[in-house]
C-alpha cells in the first residue's frame, strides 16, 4: 500500500499498516490531523485541542515503533468525547457547570487507549452531559455537520449527544473517536454523518471515570469510518474494570477477527412493530435494501415481534432523567466546577446551578426529580422500570430465533440548526430505533448504508445478543461490504 | 407494672423503638479504599469515590458485607440472600454525591431478637425488626468562621449498620439495657467497637405514649443521641412532654427532635410536612447484593460465644446468680478475665473478688483489663493464697491493694511483708493464754456464758499478731481454754 491523498483520509488499519512500514511516522500523521483539526474548526467539534501533548505522545510512540516495540493502537490519533475524565486535561462535559474542571485522574477506557500507543489529539464537543440528539445543548456552541443538503448550505446538526466525535470522524479530523450511548448517542450522530459507531453491550467496557448521566445505560464505544476500525478500536476499549461493579468480567474476543466469518446461514430478524408512521421513507427503503443485501450474502430475514418497543421512548424518558437528576446533584458548587456568588447555602446551591446548568439539563432534573417523588414513584419509575424488564423479555424471545435484529438507525437523516428546537418530544423521537437495545442493554451499532435524495447520509442498525459484539460486527462488515459507502462529505479536510 | 408514668389524669404507658446506627469495623469504606481510622487531620482519609468527583464509582467492601451478617448472626437474625443498595437523595454539603447509599426495601438483615438483662436479674426478648448498611455523611463544622462552614469528609462514606428494634421497649431503664446488650454483641462480634463517645455508636429515639392498652399514639423521633445516660434522658424528657401535651388536651405532633446533651432537653427539628422526599430508587452503579448460603454457614460457624449463651453457662458451670453472670459477660474482656481467674479455683470466691474488690479497683483507677497492674494471673495467686489459709480475708484486702500499687504478685507482698497467716496451733494457743490471763474480768464474763465476749477477745489475739492469727483457729482454741 502506498499513500495517495491526504494520510487523514485513510482508514485507521490503513493508518496502522503504514505506521508500521514507517511509511511515515506518527508525529507525521498526528501533525497531519491536528493540521486538519485547524482547518475545520469552523465545525466547532472540539472543546479543547491538545496539540503538545499529542506530540510527545506521538514521539513516545515513534520511539516504540522505531524500536519494533509497537503496541496495538501505536501513533494514531483518536480524539475523545468531553465526558470522559482526561488527567491534566479539562474536562467540561458541554457544561458551564464544569468550566475549569482539571481532573487528576483519567478514565479506565482512555487509559487503555493511551496504554495501548494512541494518541490523544483533543477533547469533543457534545450535548450537555449527553443530554441531547443534535448537539444543540452545549454550554460551547453548537456542532456543525460536515455534510450539507444539496443545494442548501444551512448548517446542518450532526445528531447528538455525541456530536462532536461523529463530525470529527466525518470531517476527517480524527481516524477515530470515543463517544459515549445512553440512548442513541453514538448510534444517531454515526447515522447522521456517515460513520460507524459502535454501543457495546452494556458492562463491555468501564463507566469509571466517565461523567455520569444514566448510570444503567451509559456505555462507551467508538466512532470510526469502517467495521474493521470499530472492531480494532472496541478491542481496546473493552474489557472488566473492578473499579466499574457494572462491568462484566468476561474474555474479550478477538473483533477484528469476526470479520472474516461472513453473514451465511444467520438469521437476521425485522420487527414489524418498527414499520412506523412518521420514519421517512426513503429510511425505509434503506432498511428494505439493507434486508436483500444481506439475504444475497446467505442470511435468512425472519419478521419478528417486539411489542413492548412501542413503549420504548416514554420509559427511557423517565428512567433516564430519574437516574440523572441524582447523578446531577454533585454540580453543588462545593468542591469543583463552576462557584456562583451567594448569601447562604441554598442560595449557592441555586444560583450555581440556575447558571451553571443548560435549559435541557434543568428540564430533565425536574422530570426526573418529579418522576422519583413520593405519589408519582410508582405511576412513573416504578412503571418504567417494569416495562423496561418486558421489552428486554422481548428481546430475550426473538433472540431465541434470530441471531441479529435489522432496524434503521435513526427515523430520518440529519436536519439544519435550529429545525425541531421548539418541541422536545419531537426531539425524542430521535431516539426511537436506538433506545431500545439500550433499555435492554444490548450491543448495537450503525453502518453508514447509503444517501438520501438530498445527499444526506443514512445508517442502518444492527442489534445483536449480549456480549455477542461479534457478530454485530461480522453483520455490519457484510453490510458495508455490500452498501460500499464511499461519499465523502461536503466539508472536510485535506 | 411497674413501668407505667404517673400523670395527673391517671397512668401512661411509654412506647419505645431505637434505631442505632454502629460504625462497622474495617480498615476501609464502605464504597471506597480511603481509611477509616478515628481523629485524623481533617479531609486526610478521603478519597476521590467520597468526595463524589465526577465519574467516580462506587465498589462495594466485602469486608463490611461479613461484619453486617455476623451482626445479623449475633442477633440471631433472617439474613436476606438478596438484599439492594438504594440512593438516599437530599443536598447538603457534608453529602457530596447528593446522596446516600444506603438499603431500603430489601435491607442485608430482616427480623432477630435481643434479649435485655434488667437490675431486678429478669430478662425480656426485645424484636428487631432489620438491619442494613448504609454510608455515613461527612461533618459539617459550624463553629470555625463567623459566616461559613468548613466541611470535614473523613467519616463520609464510612460503613454503618443501622439497627432498628421494633416498638417493645417501655421504660429507660429497658431501652439502656439493650443498648448495653446490643453494644455487648457488637463487641464480642468484633463488628463495632460501640465507642458512643467517639460516635461509633448513635442511637435515634422514636418514642410515643398511651394509656395502658390502648392503640399506639403518635410517636416522635429524637436524634443525635450520643450516650446511653442521654437516650434515658431524652426518653424521661420525651415521655413527660408527650404526656403533659396530651394532659392539657393537645395532640402530638409527628415530628423529629434534636436531643441537647447540655441540657437534656430537646426541640423540633421538623414537621411530618417538612419531612424530606429522598426519593430512594435502585443504585444503578451497585448490582443487587447477593450472598452465598454456604458462606453465611462458614461465619455461623465461625461466631464467638455470645453474651447470652456466655451467661447461661455461667450460672450453669459456675453456679453465679443470673445478676452476677449478667454484669460479668457483659464485657468480653470481664467475662474472659473472670473465666481465667476461676479456672482451677473455687468459682464463688473468684467471682467475689473480680466483682468486688477488683473491678472496684479497675474502675476507681479508670483503666482497662489490660493495662490493669494485676492480672487474672496475679489476682489468682492471691485468691490461691486465701483458699490455702495463708491469708485470711482481711490480709487479703491488704494484700491486694499492694499489688495493684506495686503490681507485684501476692506471694511476693506475702514474702516481703511477712504477712503469713498464723495457723500453728501452739503459736496462737500462747498468745490467747496470755490474753486471757491479762483479762480476768473478761474471761469470767466468758465462761459465765456471755458470748458478746467472745468477739472482744479474738478482736484481742489479732491485734496481738498483726492480723497473722487465723480467725477460725482463734475462736477455736478459745472455746477449748474455757472449756466451753
Amino acid at each position: 500500500m502506498t499513500v495517495s491523498g491526504p494520510v487523514t483520509h485513510l482508514t485507521l488499519a490503513e493508518m496502522r499498516e503504514l505506521l508500521g512500514k514507517r511509511a511515515f511516522s506518527a508525529k507525521e500523521l498526528t501533525q497531519a490531523h491536528l493540521e486538519a483539526m485547524e482547518s475545520q474548526r469552523a465545525l466547532n467539534a472540539f472543546t479543547c485541542e491538545t496539540a503538545d501533548k499529542a506530540l510527545a505522545m506521538a514521539e513516545a510512540a515513534d520511539a516504540r515503533l522505531a524500536k519494533g516495540e509497537a503496541r496495538p493502537l501505536d501513533g494514531l490519533p483518536v480524539a475523545i468525547k468531553d465526558l470522559y475524565c482526561t488527567e491534566g486535561v479539562e474536562t467540561t462535559a458541554g457544561s458551564n457547570i464544569l468550566k475549569g474542571f482539571v481532573p487528576t485522574y483519567e478514565s479506565s477506557v482512555t487509559a487503555k487507549l493511551w496504554q495501548a500507543g494512541a494518541v490523544m489529539t483533543g477533547k469533543l464537543n457534545m450535548d450537555e452531559f449527553a443530554m441531547g440528539s443534535a448537539n444543540m445543548n452545549s454550554a460551547f456552541g453548537p456542532v456543525a455537520n460536515p455534510w450539507q443538503r444539496k443545494g442548501d448550505n444551512r448548517d446542518l446538526v450532526p445528531g447528538g449527544s455525541s456530536g462532536g466525535a461523529a463530525a470529527a470522524v466525518a470531517a476527517r479530523m480524527a481516524p477515530a473517536s470515543l463517544g459515549t450511548d445512553t440512548g442513541g448517542s453514538i448510534r444517531q450522530p454515526a447515522s447522521f454523518c456517515g460513520i460507524v459507531g459502535m454501543k457495546p453491550s452494556y458492562g463491555r467496557c468501564s463507566r469509571w471515570g466517565i461523567v455520569a448521566f444514566a448510570s444503567s445505560l451509559d456505555q462507551a464505544g467508538p466512532f470510526t469510518r469502517t467495521v474493521r476500525d470499530s472492531a480494532i478500536v472496541l478491542g481496546v476499549m473493552a474489557g472488566f474494570d473492578p473499579k466499574d461493579s457494572t462491568s462484566v468480567d468476561l474474555p474479550v474476543p478477538d473483533y477484528e477477527a469476526a470479520l472474516h466469518k461472513n453473514v451465511k446461514g444467520l438469521t437476521v430478524g425485522v420487527a414489524k412493530e418498527y414499520r412506523m408512521p412518521g420514519v421517512a421513507g426513503e429510511v425505509e427503503r434503506l432498511w428494505k435494501r439493507g434486508m436483500t443485501w444481506l439475504e444475497e450474502q446467505g442470511a435468512h430475514i425472519r419478521e419478528i415481534s417486539l411489542p413492548h418497543s412501542q413503549h420504548a421512548l416514554p420509559t427511557y424518558y423517565i428512567l433516564a432523567p430519574a437516574e440523572a437528576s441524582s447523578n446531577l446533584a454533585r454540580y453543588d458548587g462545593v468542591r469543583f466546577g463552576a462557584r456562583a456568588a451567594a448569601e447562604d447555602l441554598t442560595g449557592l446551591y441555586e444560583a450555581t446551578r440556575g447558571q451553571g446548568f443548560g435549559a435541557e439539563v434543568k428540564r430533565r432534573i425536574l422530570i426526573g426529580t418529579y418522576v422519583l417523588s413520593a405519589g408519582y414513584y410508582d405511576a412513573y419509575y416504578n412503571k418504567a422500570r417494569r416495562i423496561r424488564s418486558l421489552i428486554a423479555r422481548d428481546f430475550a424471545r426473538a433472540f431465541e430465533q434470530v441471531d441479529v435484529i435489522l432496524t434503521p438507525t435513526a427515523p430520518t437523516a440529519a436536519f439544519a440548526q435550529g429545525e425541531k428546537m421548539d418541541d422536545p418530544v419531537a426531539m425524542y423521537l430521535n431516539d426511537i430505533f436506538t433506545v431500545p437495545a439500550s433499555l435492554a442493554g444490548l450491543p448495537a451499532m450503525s453502518v453508514p448504508a447509503g444517501l438520501t435524495d438530498r445527499g444526506l447520509p443514512l445508517g442502518l442498525q444492527i442489534i445483536g445478543k449480549a456480549f455477542d459484539e461479534e457478530t454485530v460486527f461480522r453483520v455490519g462488515h457484510a453490510l458495508e461490504t455490500a452498501a460500499h459507502f464511499t461519499h465523502r462529505p461536503q466539508r472536510i479536510s485535506g | 407494672m411497674t413501668n407505667l408514668i404517673a400523670g395527673s389524669t391517671g397512668p401512661w404507658e411509654a412506647v419505645i423503638g431505637l434505631e442505632v446506627h454502629a460504625q462497622v469495623i474495617s480498615r476501609s469504606k464502605l464504597f471506597s479504599g480511603a481509611a477509616t481510622g478515628f481523629g485524623a487531620e481533617p479531609n486526610s482519609q478521603v478519597s476521590l469515590v467520597d468526595a463524589a468527583f465526577p465519574g467516580m464509582l462506587p465498589v462495594l467492601n466485602r469486608v463490611c458485607v461479613e461484619q453486617a451478617v455476623r451482626t445479623g448472626l449475633g442477633l440471631k437474625a433472617e439474613i436476606n440472600l438478596e438484599s439492594v443498595f438504594e440512593r438516599k437523595n437530599y443536598f447538603y454539603p457534608d453529602l457530596p454525591a447528593g446522596y446516600q447509599i444506603s438499603q431500603y426495601d430489601q435491607p442485608i438483615v430482616g427480623e432477630g431478637s435481643i434479649v435485655i438483662d434488667l437490675a431486678d436479674g429478669s430478662s425480656r426478648e426485645i424484636g428487631i425488626e432489620r438491619l442494613h448498611l448504609e454510608q455515613d455523611a461527612g461533618k459539617s463544622l459550624h463553629d470555625r468562621h463567623p459566616k461559613m462552614t468548613f466541611v470535614d469528609l473523613n467519616r463520609c462514606g464510612v460503613a454503618l449498620m443501622e439497627i432498628v428494634s421494633k416498638p417493645d421497649m417501655r421504660s429507660a431503664e429497658e431501652a439502656g439495657a439493650y443498648l448495653t446488650k446490643l453494644r455487648a454483641i457488637l463487641r464480642y462480634l468484633g463488628s463495632c467497637d460501640g465507642n458512643m463517645a467517639e460516635g461509633s455508636m448513635r442511637a435515634d429515639v422514636n418514642l410515643s405514649v398511651r394509656r395502658p392498652g390502648e392503640p399506639l399514639g403518635t410517636r416522635t423521633e429524637t436524634k443525635n443521641v450520643n450516650s446511653i445516660r442521654f437516650v434515658q434522658q431524652a426518653i424521661h424528657y420525651e415521655a413527660r412532654r408527650q404526656i403533659e401535651v396530651l394532659e392539657s388536651g393537645g395532640t402530638v405532633v409527628q415530628e423529629t427532635r434534636l436531643f441537647n446533651g447540655v441540657t437534656g432537653e430537646s426541640r423540633s427539628l421538623r414537621s411530618k410536612e417538612e419531612a424530606h422526599d429522598y426519593r430512594y430508587f435502585p443504585d444503578p452503579d451497585l448490582l443487587p447484593l447477593k450472598l452465598d448460603p454456604a458462606r453465611i454457614e462458614e461465619i455461623r460457624a465461625g461466631l464467638p460465644e455470645l453474651p447470652d449463651e456466655k451467661k447461661s453457662r455461667f450460672i450453669e458451670s459456675f453456679r453465679l446468680k443470673p445478676v452476677d453472670a449478667a454484669i460479668l459477660v457483659a464485657d468480653r474482656e470481664r467475662a474472659d478475665f473472670f473465666e481465667a481467674v476461676a479456672a482451677g479455683r473455687d468459682a464463688k470466691l473468684a467471682s467475689s473478688w473480680v466483682m468486688g474488690d477488683y473491678f472496684a479497683a479497675l474502675n476507681k483507677a479508670g483503666s482497662s483489663l489490660a493495662e490493669a497492674p494485676v492480672d487474672a494471673e496475679k489476682l489468682g495467686g492471691l485468691i490461691d493464697l486465701i483458699a490455702d489459709k495463708t491469708l485470711s480475708g482481711r490480709m487479703a484486702k491488704e494484700v491486694f491493694e499492694a499489688m495493684w500499687e506495686s503490681g507485684k504478685t501476692a506471694a511476693a507482698i506475702v514474702e516481703e511483708r511477712g504477712l503469713k497467716q498464723i495457723t500453728d496451733t501452739g503459736a496462737i494457743a500462747a498468745i490467747v493464754e496470755e490474753i486471757l490471763v491479762k483479762n480476768p474480768a473478761q474471761a469470767e464474763q466468758l465462761k459465765g456464758g456471755n458470748m458478746k465476749i467472745m468477739g472482744w477477745f479474738v478482736g484481742q489475739t489479732m491485734k496481738a499478731t498483726q492480723g497473722k492469727a487465723n480467725p477460725g483457729t482463734v475462736n477455736q482454741l478459745l472455746k477449748e481454754k474455757l472449756g466451753l
